[in-house]
């Protein structure tokens, strides 16, 4: 068991410090490239000394290395800094925002992953049949089509022509459960559309791979039924590619919502990202930029570690 | 050249239409690609065939001159992000040790964050022009063909026959350039159509969300943005330029599907 | 006589082959064979790669791999026609009745659960035993295969075993239900010499004491005349021959059994030691980049002008990375080399261009030893343009020269390598080597990946060459029949050691240290009960002592 931990914290730790390169990364990408903040915020005609002034505030003057620290410090002790455009405490404002987004994400993810796995082991189970070509040309237009005309044509046909559902995603702490999920059931549909197929066809090939070992062969030969030996032989060893397919899914999730929050006008932090991105607001996009990074580093860093555990020369060494 | 299946000739039939619409745009497109010609959101007519967009200009004019733009940019970034991803991997594969290793892991960092989102970081302070567009995304992009060429050199780099030829004495352009180089060609050309696509949604993402061609220059994602107010309305006016995309990208991986089986199949070929 | 427990009559086997730039299309893999086995006894089906033979094992349980399709005939398993029979019946056929060990026990045990899960799963699902009394079963086969600690090696996990204890198992599971047939599909091919005797006697005394009957499937004619009371050569999949073992042994009819028989019996004289060795080696440690350990210790070898050394050894001898040490491609820790007189770079990047051309190297795959995109011409054209400077007609006439050498001739200048056979690929690879005029060629396992027959091809064309080119190798091998064919001298390799080295007829005849004893008397002959006789000799001898 111990190589097993051993793997385990070392890949944590290396999830740990590819964050901490990440937010060099970010860092220096907003600081080192051409433009001043000081500049951007006070536009062109500004007079020198404001610019001075403005520099001095934010602490411009100061050597990078030392700023990054003064960031990365805050950012660890929850201190991101405040908007440059609105002044407001970035943290709080992202607080609400994250969960937002996070109550989107999980309620896609509920419908996507069990959807797509079932829709996988379909097309496994009908290889090569009209279920399965169905699945594959399904695949190669959704890879093609961009999320955001997905989500247009669902609320032109459903929310502006049927009228089912709103056509913009408005949450706020006073609806309830069921007034939310009424809300974000259209943004939750494209998601789930965008994330379906690729995740569908990742699971097929995974369960195909692993149908395709000696030793699928051999439980076929001892006479099992099909099911016998899926469930026994084929299940145990798709643990593992099947919730990395999951994971890396998820992770795609999490870019798929800045485009979806900002089709539905969702107060997410997708949206938070992009319109700060347009104000050239640096500390929220850094902000948000690391958080991204972090939730994306992390998915991965998940479906390592379910790979390490169920892997079983792992689990029963020599 | 018989063999061609009906798909792949659907997307070449596709994808020659669009370029050449991109090429011979200011011949084809009946008005300005700015010009106000009509009043605001105007339905298809004998005068506008596909009705007018949200400040009355003709929405096809601006299509024919919008992928124009998105093509274009597409283009030049795919080439970008192409050379610069397989000359770096396959540089790797064959220096190996340490050169191999920085590249690899800067490679590693580079990925563990998505594009999107680093190209958002990036765009925050950098100014949005055509070429820095460009630039950002052809660079952003390379990293995955550095890694599916560094695999593919990886795998051929092992053979016996690279083994054979350096042993022979054999120089390292001669190893890359006629040993490597021919195997490795067909799989990085079938990523080639992938990339393309990739950049066309990319970057019509980014004119979506008001961070990528600036107007009034035209781009599909931006041409989606400025009607997208439109649907609450019921005008659709914004799903067009958005099916030009989706029709585009599709065209271009029913192509791109067809040269991977095709070449995976060839003689000597690497299945 | 009874009735057979499997009869098979004019069976054939279609596959769809997908050709590249065609349209796929079904072709017929087996034409026709019929044979039948009876109770008890070991058929063994023989032939090359391609001959069909393991998918008329397969057919005997009514399954075709990958495409394969069993097209026309009858195959009867206890009285009645399966492939006449229903999806549910085959079931109960298959893992009952019919039992199947493959060639890699490693790969068709599944990872995920224990030995004895997977041991005891067919015979408690087809209803012949209850859990515990399969659980007993189970143990007493592994007993009886001779798998060391046989009540718990059933906990153990498939890495947690080795290779050869691997297939004892998988033959375990075979036998477990208590099967009436048990098709073996090369069960030894892929273990050493001295692990493949164990197992094969494990077998045979397996098949013995159960009474089961088996078809016995492999590539090696001296491995199933010792279990097989019949035999079947196929080729093509068409029977060549059938009869008794003691026929074809003995008697063979057809031509293609005479040379199968008769395979590996080159006469090579031995050459005396003549002036001073072309390559030195000399007391070289080598170790891999990262480990902590020498895989080689302080090996020295010569190997004279014109002559062959044999380095023989099984896996993990440490034979190959001697290869690699004297081609430059792994430094040695310790050591150093001589060749023709001058000491040897370590590393091949350093050494002159004139170095390189004179050793040259021959490896085991030769699919993967040239580039599929150059043609024949380009292959071997290159090293005649690199190291001598020819071009055009100068070139070209040379190349047709070597082609000659090779006995293939100027037809096949244009053709790319996955246009040849096994065979035609290694003779180019030696034109390749040839072209550069070395003094010494490196021979990696050069045989071990081809047929019998073809090998046998390879190994007299060497010897031809040696003769009108004047030129050593090193050959590399673990087996033994290719070490007497060819070599002048041997060193026997062990552990990263030399265990012995000297002359053939030295290293070959008494008195022997233990290890090579083990490997010599391992390897099969062709001959009825030489297996029978080894494993008696060594029960002998352990009781002596």
């Amino acid at each position: 068991m111990n190589s097993i931990l051993k793997l385990v914290a070392q890949r944590i730790a290396l999830s740990l410090m590819l964050l901490l390169m990440i937010s060099v990364l970010i860092f220096a990408g907003t600081m080192i490239l051409p433009g001043d903040v000081a500049q951007s915020i006070l536009g062109q005609s500004a007079t020198p000394e404001a610019l001075a002034n403005l520099r001095a505030d934010l602490g411009l003057n100061d050597p990078p290395v030392t700023r990054y620290f003064q960031w990365l410090f805050g950012a660890l002790q929850g201190d991101l800094g405040n908007a440059l455009t609105s002044g407001q405490d970035i943290t709080s404002a992202i607080s609400t925002r994250l969960s937002n987004t996070l109550f989107l994400a999980f309620w896609a993810a509920l419908i996507a992953v069990p959807l797509a796995i079932f829709l996988g082991l379909l097309a496994v189970r009908y290889k090569d049949r009209w279920p399965d070509k169905l699945i594959s040309g399904v695949t190669l237009a959704s890879i093609s089509i961009p999320e955001f005309l997905i989500g247009y044509v669902l609320m032109y046909l459903i929310a502006v022509k049927l009228r089912w559902f709103p056509s913009v995603a408005m949450i706020n702490d006073g609806m309830n459960l069921w007034q939310k999920l009424n809300s974000i059931a259209l943004p939750v549909a494209v998601l789930t559309l965008v994330v379906l197929a690729h995740m569908m066809r990742m699971t097929r090939a995974a369960i195909l791979n692993v149908m395709q070992s000696a030793y699928i062969e051999t439980a076929e030969l001892k006479g099992l039924s099909t099911f016998k030996v899926i469930w026994r032989h084929a299940f145990p060893n798709s643990i593992a590619p099947i919730v990395n397919v999951v994971m890396l899914n998820l992770a795609y999730l999490v870019v798929g919502v800045v485009v979806i929050e900002v089709v539905f006008v969702y107060p997410g932090m997708g949206q938070y990202l992009v319109d700060h991105v347009s104000k050239r607001d640096v500390p929220v996009v850094q902000a948000c930029g690391l958080i991204f990074a972090a939730v994306y580093i992390g998915l991965n860093m998940v479906a390592d570690i379910v790979s390490i555990l169920s892997n079983p020369r792992l689990r029963h060494p020599k | 050249m018989k063999n061609i299946p009906i798909s792949a000739l659907v997307g070449l039939f596709f994808t020659g239409l669009y370029f050449l619409a991109a090429i011979f745009a200011p011949l084809l497109a009946p008005y300005g690609m700015a010009e106000v010609v009509g009043d605001v959101w105007e339905p298809s007519s004998a005068e506008f065939l596909l009705g007018t967009d949200n400040i009355g200009r003709d929405l096809l004019s601006r299509i024919i001159y919008g992928g124009r733009t998105t093509i274009f940019i597409a283009t030049v970034a795919t080439i970008l992000s192409f050379t610069t991803g397989s000359v770096l991997g396959i540089f790797a594969a064959v220096a190996g040790g340490w050169v191999d290793q920085v590249l690899s892991r800067f490679v590693d960092l580079l990925m563990s964050i998505p594009t999107l989102i680093f190209a958002l970081v990036v765009l925050s302070v950098t100014p949005v022009t055509v070429p820095m567009l460009i630039l950002v995304m052809g660079l952003l992009d390379s990293t995955r063909v550095f890694r599916l060429a560094r695999a593919v050199a990886v795998d051929i780099e092992v053979m016996d026959f690279v083994e054979a030829a350096r042993l022979r004495g054999e120089r390292t352009a001669w190893i890359i350039f006629r040993e490597i180089l021919p195997n490795a060609l067909s799989p990085l050309v079938a990523e080639m159509g992938l990339r393309f696509i990739f950049m066309v949604l990319f970057v019509s993402t980014l004119s979506f969300l008001g961070l990528g061609v600036q107007p009034p220059e035209a781009d599909w994602g931006g041409i989606v943005k400025e009607n997208k107010d439109g649907i609450v309305y019921g005008i659709p006016a914004a799903l067009i330029p958005a099916f030009a995309i989706a029709t585009l990208a599709i065209s271009v991986n029913l192509v791109a599907d067809w040269v991977l089986n095709r070449t995976t199949s060839l003689k000597g070929g690497r299945g | 006589m009874s009735e057979p427990i499997l009869k098979v009559r004019n069976l054939k086997i279609g596959a769809t082959v997908y050709p590249p730039g065609e349209k796929p299309h079904d072709i017929e893999i087996v034409h026709g064979v019929s044979f039948d086995l009876e109770r008890g006894k070991v058929l063994g089906l023989i032939g090359e790669s391609g001959a069909g033979k393991s998918t008329i094992g397969l057919a005997s349980m009514a399954y075709g791999r990958g495409g394969v399709e069993i097209t026309g005939g009858e195959v009867w398993v206890n009285g009645r026609d399966i492939l006449q029979s229903q999806m549910h019946d085959i079931r109960k056929l298959r893992g009952g009745e019919v039992t199947y060990v493959s060639q890699s026990a490693a790969a068709s045990f599944n990872p995920a659960r224990t030995i004895m899960e997977q041991v005891i799963e067919a015979a408690v699902e087809q209803g012949k035993f209850s859990r515990r009394d399969a659980e007993a079963r189970a143990r007493i086969l592994f007993d009886k295969l001779g798998l060391p600690d046989p009540e718990n090696i059933g906990r153990r996990y498939p890495h947690q075993v080795s290779g050869g204890q691997l297939q004892r198992c998988m033959t375990a599971l075979a036998l477990c239900p208590e099967p009436d047939l048990v098709v073996f599909d090369e069960p030894t091919t892929a273990l050493d010499v001295t692990t493949q005797i164990d197992v094969l006697m494990a077998i045979k005394e397996a098949i013995r004491d159960t009474g089961v009957a088996a078809l016995y499937i492999t590539h090696d004619l001296a491995v199933v005349a010792q279990v097989s009371d019949d035999i079947m050569v196929l080729r093509h999949g068409e029977t060549v021959e059938y009869g008794s073992v003691n026929q074809i042994i003995n008697e063979p009819q057809e031509e293609y059994t005479q040379a199968l028989v008769s395979v590996r019996s080159i006469d090579h004289e031995e050459k005396a030691p003549t002036e001073e060795p072309v390559l030195s080696v000399r007391n070289i440690s080598a170790r891999y980049k990262g480990t902590k350990f020498d895989v080689l210790h302080s090996v020295n070898v010569d190997l004279y002008p014109g002559q062959t050394l044999a380095v023989v050894g099984e896996s993990g001898s440490g034979k190959s990375t001697l290869a690699r040490v004297i081609t430059g491609l792994l430094p040695p820790r310790e050591g150093e080399i001589s060749f023709a007189g001058r000491t040897l770079s370590a590393d091949f990047n350093t050494r002159t261009r004139e170095d390189l051309r004179e050793l040259q190297m021959i490896y085991q795959m030769a699919d993967v030893a040239m580039n599929p995109r150059q043609t024949v011409a380009t292959i071997i054209g290159r090293p005649l343009e690199f190291y001598f400077g020819l071009r055009g007609a100068k070139k070209r006439q040379r190349i047709i020269e070597l082609l000659d050498e090779i006995e293939l001739g100027e037809g096949f200048m244009d053709r790319y390598p996955a246009e040849l056979s096994g065979g035609q690929k290694q003779r180019v690879c030696i034109a390749r080597a040839l072209a550069a005029k070395p003094k010494v060629i490196i021979c990696d396992e050069v045989t071990s990946a081809l047929d019998p027959l073809v090998a046998d091809g390879i190994l007299k064309l060497l010897l031809n060459l040696q003769k009108i080119e004047d030129v050593a190798y090193l050959f590399i091998t673990h087996d033994l029949a290719t070490v007497r064919a060819i070599s002048d001298n041997i060193a026997v390799m062990y552990k990263g050691k030399v265990q012995r080295y000297g002359a053939k007829s030295q290293v070959l005849s008494p008195p022997f240290d233990d290890y090579t004893d083990l490997l010599l008397s391992s390897v099969p002959e062709m001959k009825i009960g030489w297996l029978e006789e080894v494993i008696a000799h060594r029960k002998m001898e352990s009781a002596g002592n």
